[in-house]
């Protein structure tokens, strides 16, 4: 059932006035029960432990500005922006400062390039996916982790999420040409972090052959 | 015509199709000649799969229960 349905159900159940008002807190609930996975999974990737207390804010802002939302479809959409504006006063609070990011270091950088020439795995004939093997998806979680949040965000949000560049824009109200630059450098710093996280534990050992 | 280094530095974008149809053909053309570049690409491809993928433990019982409880309180 469409939210616009559940409104119309409900409007017939009660005088004009409060029919309105509960019916637009149903309908709330009814967009925040269906996007509450989604949303849970998104928090999880951008703040770690602190995707409960984003979710809650989340939900709490979105409850208040409810009558904002025009468009029924645009429902998830709309609440995943709340959610990134919740994340953004961690983002200006970041553990890790990006002015410490040696950037021109980084631009050179390539994973595929530094396993080739690190050569991990000697006896193999397909070094660069038996090293992406040695992820499990939850270490790949703790890699994107380690990325300070104002790259962070748009990797999960076009990469995971599957938003435009352009949507991220929007969302977090800076110009496209922003975003692209930082999902450039997000890219870069994570196949970075993806060697450091395998040196550090221990991705890269492997027993030699006879 | 562009060098490995012009090319890597579009492949992303080069999957993400945000690149233009110039630097498109050029990446291309690039990756026709360049087994190196081709392996680098496909890397890629992997590599941005893994990104994409979800863990599915995502929304423990305890938190779907506390978070739809505060949902549920809403406007009470």
């Amino acid at each position: 059932m469409r939210l616009r349905d559940v409104v119309a159900v409900r409007a017939q159940t009660a005088g004009p006035a409060e029919a309105v008002a509960v019916d637009r807190d149903e309908s709330f609930r009814t967009l925040a029960r269906q996007q509450l996975p989604r949303l849970v999974a998104i928090a999880r990737r951008l703040v770690g432990d602190d995707a409960e207390d984003m979710v809650q804010e989340c939900l709490l802002k979105a409850f208040q500005r409810f009558t904002q939302l025009r468009d029924d479809e645009a429902g998830p959409g709309w609440l995943t922006s709340i959610l990134v504006n919740c994340c953004r006063d961690l983002m200006r609070a970041g553990a890790r400062h990006p002015d410490e990011i040696d950037y021109d270091d980084l631009e050179s950088f390539s994973l595929f390039r530094h396993i080739a020439y690190e050569d991990p795995y000697p006896y193999s004939d397909s070094l660069h996916l038996d090293f992406l093997a040695e992820f499990e998806a939850e270490d790949v979680r703790a890699v994107v982790m380690r990325l300070p949040l104002i790259y962070r965000v748009p990797l999960v949000l076009v990469y995971m999420e599957g938003f435009l560049a352009r949507e991220v824009a929007e969302m977090l109200d800076v110009p496209v040409g922003t975003v692209l630059s930082r999902l450039h450098r997000g890219r870069k710093l994570f196949e970075r972090q993806m060697w450091e996280y395998a040196e550090e534990f221990g991705l890269l050992l492997r027993e030699e052959a006879p | 015509m562009i060098g490995c280094t012009e090319a890597v530095r579009r492949l992303w974008e080069y999957l993400d199709d945000t690149v233009d149809l110039d630097e498109r053909a050029l990446v291309e053309e690039h990756l026709a000649r360049c087994s190196t570049c081709c392996g680098e690409l496909e890397f890629a491809t992997e590599l941005r799969r893994m990104l994409a993928e979800r863990s599915p433990d995502d929304l423990s019982d305890e938190i779907a229960r506390r978070l739809n409880r505060t949902i549920e309180e809403l406007g009470t």
